[in-house]
């Protein structure tokens, strides 16, 4: 009995983190506690923890005195809704939650086994850093976790729930993560933090402003998205953790739906405006063809011109990107190549069909633009689309213009599904451009040009021309996209593609 | 008979036309605007003519144009419906010009009744109560001051040319007798071409009554009882009812009689409509005789059982009314509620753009109850700026009043529309009103209920209980299908709890659940079980429950971990955890939306026509600031606070969207 009781009382040791007063003090800062955090993510009772009982093996500056078990980060594995996840959270009640050479071993274990037994890892990040008291041995910690991330990469999800500090080279280790979730005002990311950027540059700014989470939801895009607080950020990760695959070879998972893929909405016929330049949102055609309306968005709220996340059709997963009207006409510039581009990695890499809806009057000009290097930016979504092997259904609702037409998971990059609405206009350019250099000649007359613009606009502005050539499969009735769309990826769902051999390719970052 | 009948109209009341005509076997012409070639109307018609711009000056009042129409189609009679060209003696010569049947009454009533002032006269000298007023015309904003006096303040400033709320104030001092006369000509002006303004008593506790009456060709005139139309926003209809919960069979009749004498001394022949003010001791008085079919025909439709476009159409055939005033029924109790592109949270501003989802009630019987829903809209629809924001009509029959309204209020629940602001919230919560039910009206009904503006509604303890039991319930379900993904580890699945935490309206209940085949037995907070029954499944956007027997029908959205939903005015966010969520969330922090009160809003989209304060002047509280024009309407925007006005951000003449910065105060 002795023994069990001695099992408990260290348990109990190891459970209380920081101790009653720090645990206060993380509630009294509006956040949960590294334990807390894990009960909302797994199932209820279903967490099991790996290493309650590592302690550091510091010795400097008196750290040989405290050796608090489990050592500020909680590991182990669970589920959501039923499906093994590994998971890491970092307390920082204990030593402020910093990364010690054991700290970042227990990490690394679970890394470990989550890539053997093929499931995702979650990690929730809140650490004032480096251990310093550890040095060198510190930051070879996070290094072991960089090379971790990097090697799952691609292999299994690796999804960062920011939900406190993350700064200096911590950040590494979620920015090569999947998807980074945080916490408005409570969690913020930097390299460098906002009194050394005082020091250096002059510039005074607030930890909030500097690298909290609108900063990173909207300016940098370091983030994916934003929530409320802790319990909103959680119960939003396990919806995203329903969407994806356990691994890279466990396919997309699927679950009951309560939704008609042969659902007819009559309503989208009326979705493109008379006028071809005024804005629609596309949002509405997701929601439509999504199962149920139920669309995860990731970086709402970043390069607003491209709408990515996910969805489901028949219970399945479905990555979607989409042109957005609304914002920048959905020109394609850097931000939105860049944001879209990594969104259909990541589907490529889990075997997520996608779905891509167009809308595109062109790449963004300007010397903006060109000077910040949309050519390579461009080229990283033509060449994210073209390297792709999943099934890959594409829908022209209006303009497909130019190169912006051929990046946009166009026939040409092997698309395996291409529909066009009747509304679809697949063209090098707009009627009145294409015809201002076509009869250049005529430019001082009127009349003559808006002669030649009807005349370019009948003959080129409509989904027949690259019908007729076999680039678009079929023009179908926008009220039937969501049948359409289910029944082409119910026909890919064996498709088979590989790339050449090769160790890897060179994606112009 | 007619063989061919074009619509000289839009919206929901050609549409209803429409439908009276297909009935008949006569086939049906539609003109549309260039705005509205993709409308109901056009789609439901036989045959559509394009009759130019979307302004309606330029196409749906355009005389030429529609006359163009006419002769294109080959159409025997035209329909004015209401509004437009309905009234407009012109257009009816014109017709006449051409011996095309105009549906409605003769030129000369239409004439008789058009102007206010002379209508007043020839009603008293037919024998109709008349208001006490000023019979002339008012030349300027003096003049209204001095009549207003004489007459005794409250007067109300009303166009001549007037109808539908647009080019009316009422006064209660100099000063708005000043401003309103102003305002009513302005709007009178842009909206009639006719800027002749006249100034009568506004009557105390005024409910409004009106009388329909049908008249032929033979001398035959008859009324269909009343309808009463007290629950108004400034002046325009929002709710009407018939019968009227106010009168007597013996008031009844003497209305009746003195609308059919009316019309008589006009030579009336159709459909029409004398208007009552009716005071607190039902004494009534003539306001004013609309010689077109009304908005809210449907409710007398709905207790007579007379198709009343059929009969203006028989009528102009010249066939003779096939009923006699004995053969009239008044048959159980109708109700009319407006639906308009008005946000209500938005001081009931027009809202303009695409109807993303608009999923009316099931129409015909519902149990005791006949729902009707008269709309000239579809999902996928356009709202334009350019016309009416009227987009339904949702009218319920019910053996009784208390009937009927239940009916209304479990079809407005029912009522399913996106993408656009809406006042579904402020109907619902009309429907609910002790006071409405009692049927304790006026016209002031509204301005007195919602002193402060609509703000939605808060449910009572009992009804967030029932609102959090099928929450509870729903939420379980949506859970249970979670848990059923693919990927799971075998015999180690999640298990779903049937202990929850609801968190509702700042309310937190604990709700256990336990679930059978028919529903789900509910216990909120160790009270009483709650049955909750009803097919819901994850996705659906209505659930329609039941709740110990009592329906419940929400309008479901989802949001993080829980819903959004809607029910009987009440917009509520609803979160449904478990109890050990539940005790974490307690500890998360109250966060507060960002405060936009130094700034003027712009609240809906439209044409910034006047800024009344330059940066740097001081304001007091209620000074208006700026006017905006959206659909035709003139809104004065004013201060809400006092306060010194720091920048302007806008010019006049902009075009400003939804929640632009007009100004923004130091």
């Amino acid at each position: 009995m002795d023994i069990l009781a001695e099992l408990e009382r260290r348990r109990a040791a190891a459970r209380a983190g920081g101790g009653a007063a720090r645990v206060a003090a993380q509630h009294a800062r509006g956040k949960l506690t590294a334990r807390e955090r894990i009960e909302l993510l797994l199932d209820e009772g279903s967490f099991e923890e790996f290493d309650m009982f590592v302690t550091h093996r510091a010795t400097e500056f008196g750290m040989d005195r405290d050796r608090p078990a489990g050592d500020g980060v909680v590991t182990g594995w669970g589920t959501v809704n039923g499906r093994l996840v590994y998971v890491f959270s970092q307390d920082f009640t204990v030593f402020g939650g910093s990364l010690s050479e054991t700290h970042a071993q227990k990490i690394c274990k679970i890394m470990d086994m989550a890539m053997r037994n093929g499931a995702p890892v979650i990690g929730m990040n809140d650490s004032g850093g480096a251990r310093i008291q550890e040095g060198v041995a510190s930051l070879a910690g996070y290094a072991e976790v960089f090379q971790r991330n990097v090697l799952a990469s691609g292999v299994i999800p690796q999804i960062s729930l920011v939900m406190g500090p993350c700064a200096g080279g911590a950040v590494y280790s979620p920015a090569m993560t999947d998807f980074i979730l945080m916490v408005k005002e409570t969690s913020y990311m930097f390299v460098t933090g906002p009194e050394v950027v005082r020091t250096v540059t002059n510039e005074v700014v607030t930890a909030e402003e500097l690298g909290g989470a609108l900063t990173h939801t909207r300016r940098s895009s370091v983030a994916d998205a934003a929530f409320e607080n802790d319990v909103e950020a959680i119960a939003e990760a396990r919806r995203l953790i329903d969407f994806l695959p356990l691994s890279n070879r466990s396919g997309v998972p699927e679950r009951p739906f309560f939704d008609d893929p042969g659902r007819l909405e009559p309503s989208l016929d009326t979705l493109i405006p008379e006028s071809t330049n005024t804005p629609y949102d596309m949002k509405e055609l997701i929601l439509k063809v999504a199962d149920e309306g139920d669309f995860f968005e990731i970086q709402a709220e970043f390069a607003r011109n491209i709408v990515t996340g996910f969805i489901r059709i028949e219970g399945r997963t479905v990555g979607v990107v989409a042109n957005q009207p609304m914002v920048l006409a959905g020109c394609l510039d850097i931000d939105a190549s860049r944001k879209a581009a990594r969104f259909v990695r990541f589907c490529d890499a889990f075997e997520i069909p996608i779905l891509t809806l167009v809308d595109v009057p062109g790449f963004l000009p300007g010397t903006a633009q060109e000077y910040g290097g949309i050519i390579k930016h461009g080229a990283k979504l033509l060449f994210a689309y073209g390297e792709a092997t999943v099934p890959k259904v594409t829908v022209i609702t209006r303009k497909a213009y130019g190169g912006a037409y051929d990046v946009m998971a166009s026939k040409h990059l092997r698309g395996d599904v291409n529909y066009a609405w009747p509304t679809a206009e697949i063209a090098v350019m707009g009627a009145k451009g294409a015809v201002e250099i076509l009869y250049r000649a005529e430019r001082g007359d009127g009349d003559a040009l808006a002669a030649r613009t009807r005349d370019y606009e009948a003959r080129f502005a409509n989904p027949f021309v690259a019908a007729e050539r076999g680039f678009i499969d079929e023009v179908i009735q926008p009220r039937s996209t969501r049948r359409r769309v289910a029944r082409a990826l119910a026909m890919l769902r064996g498709k088979r593609l590989e790339n050449p051999w090769k160790k890897h390719d060179n994606i112009p970052l | 008979m007619f063989s061919k009948i074009l619509i000289a109209n839009r919206g929901e009341i050609a549409c209803r036309v429409i439908k009276t005509c297909r009935r008949l076997g006569i086939r049906t012409v539609a003109v549309f605007s260039d705005a509205d070639s993709r409308a109901l109307h056009v789609r439901m018609a036989d045959e559509a003519v394009p009759i130019g711009p979307a302004p309606a000056a330029d196409s749906y009042i355009h005389i030429g144009r529609v006359m163009e129409a006419v002769r294109r189609s080959g159409a025997e009679a035209v329909h004015p419906g209401y509004g437009f060209l309905s009234e407009n003696p012109r257009f009816a010569a014109a017709l006449a010009a051409e011996g095309v049947v105009f549906i409605g009454p003769p030129a000369s009533a239409v004439e008789a009744m058009g102007d206010k002032i002379a209508s007043k006269r020839i009603a008293a000298e037919a024998g109709v109560n008349t208001v006490p007023g000023h019979p002339g015309l008012i030349a300027d904003a003096e003049e209204a001051v001095r009549i207003a006096r004489e007459i005794g303040y409250p007067v109300m400033l009303k166009a001549s040319a007037g109808g539908g709320g647009k080019g009316m104030r009422i006064a209660w001092t100099d000063a708005e007798a000043r401003e309103g006369f102003v305002a009513s000509r302005n709007e009178a002006a842009a909206s009639f071409g006719d800027d002749r303004i006249f100034v009568e008593k506004f009557v105390d506790q005024p409910r409004h009554i009106e009388i329909q009456i049908l008249a032929d060709r033979h001398g035959h005139v008859v009324h269909l009882h009343e309808r009463e139309c007290s629950i108004q926003r400034r002046n325009q209809k929002v709710i009407e009812e018939a019968p009227s919960p106010f009168l007597d069979p013996g008031t009844r009749a003497a209305m009746g009689e003195q609308a059919c004498a009316l019309a008589r001394a006009v030579g009336y022949e159709s459909a029409g409509t004398v208007e009552f003010i009716v005071d607190g001791a039902r004494n009534f008085y003539f306001l004013e005789m609309n010689t077109r079919l009304q908005v809210e025909h449907p409710v007398t439709e709905l207790i007579t059982g007379i198709d009343l476009v059929e009969q203006m159409i028989r009528i102009a055939a010249g066939e003779a009314l096939p009923f006699t005033q004995e053969e009239i029924a008044l048959n159980g109790w109708a109700m009319e509620a407006r639906l308009y592109a008005e946000d209500p949270f938005r001081r009931f501003l027009p809202s303009t753009g695409r109807l993303t989802r608009y999923r009316p009630p099931p129409e015909g019987p519902q149990g005791s109850a006949i729902v009707r829903n008269d709309t000239g809209v579809f999902e996928g629809g356009e709202i334009s700026r350019f016309y009416d924001p009227m987009i339904a009509k949702l009218c319920t029959w019910a053996p009784t009043r208390r009937e009927a309204a239940a009916a209304m209020a479990e079809a407005l629940d029912a009522f399913e529309v996106e993408g656009i602001g809406h006042n579904l919230p402020f109907l619902s919560a009309v429907m609910k009103h002790p006071r409405f039910l009692e049927g304790r009206l006026t016209t002031a009904f509204i301005a007195e209920e919602w002193p402060d503006g609509f703000k939605g509604v808060e449910p009572d303890a009992e009804a967030l209980r029932r609102i959090a039991a099928a929450a509870a319930a729903m939420w379980r379900v949506a859970e249970i299908r979670r848990a059923r993904i693919s990927g799971r580890l075998d015999n180690h699945e999640r298990r779903v709890g049937s202990e929850w935490v609801v968190e509702v309206s700042g309310c937190r209940m604990t709700a256990s659940l336990s679930a059978d085949r028919d529903g789900t037995s509910v216990v909120i907070d160790s009270g009483p079980t709650l049955r909750v029954e009803g097919a819901w499944l994850p996705g659906q956007t209505l659930a329609r429950l039941r709740v110990d027997d009592v329906p419940l029908t929400l309008k479901v959205a989802k949001a993080p971990g829980g819903f959004r939903l809607r029910t009987g005015g009440a917009d509520l966010r609803v979160h449904v955890r478990t109890p050990r969520e539940a005790e974490l969330a307690a500890l998360m922090p109250v966060k507060r939306p960002p405060d936009l009160s130094g700034s003027l809003l712009c609240p809906m989209p439209g044409l910034l026509t006047r800024l009344m304060v330059g940066e740097g002047d001081d304001v007091e509280e209620g000074q208006p600031l700026a006017t905006v024009e959206a659909m035709k309407m003139e809104n004065t925007l004013r201060a809400e606070r006092s306060g010194r006005i720091a920048r302007l951000l806008a010019r006049e003449g902009d075009t400003l969207a939804v929640d632009q910065v007009i100004l923004t105060f130091a």
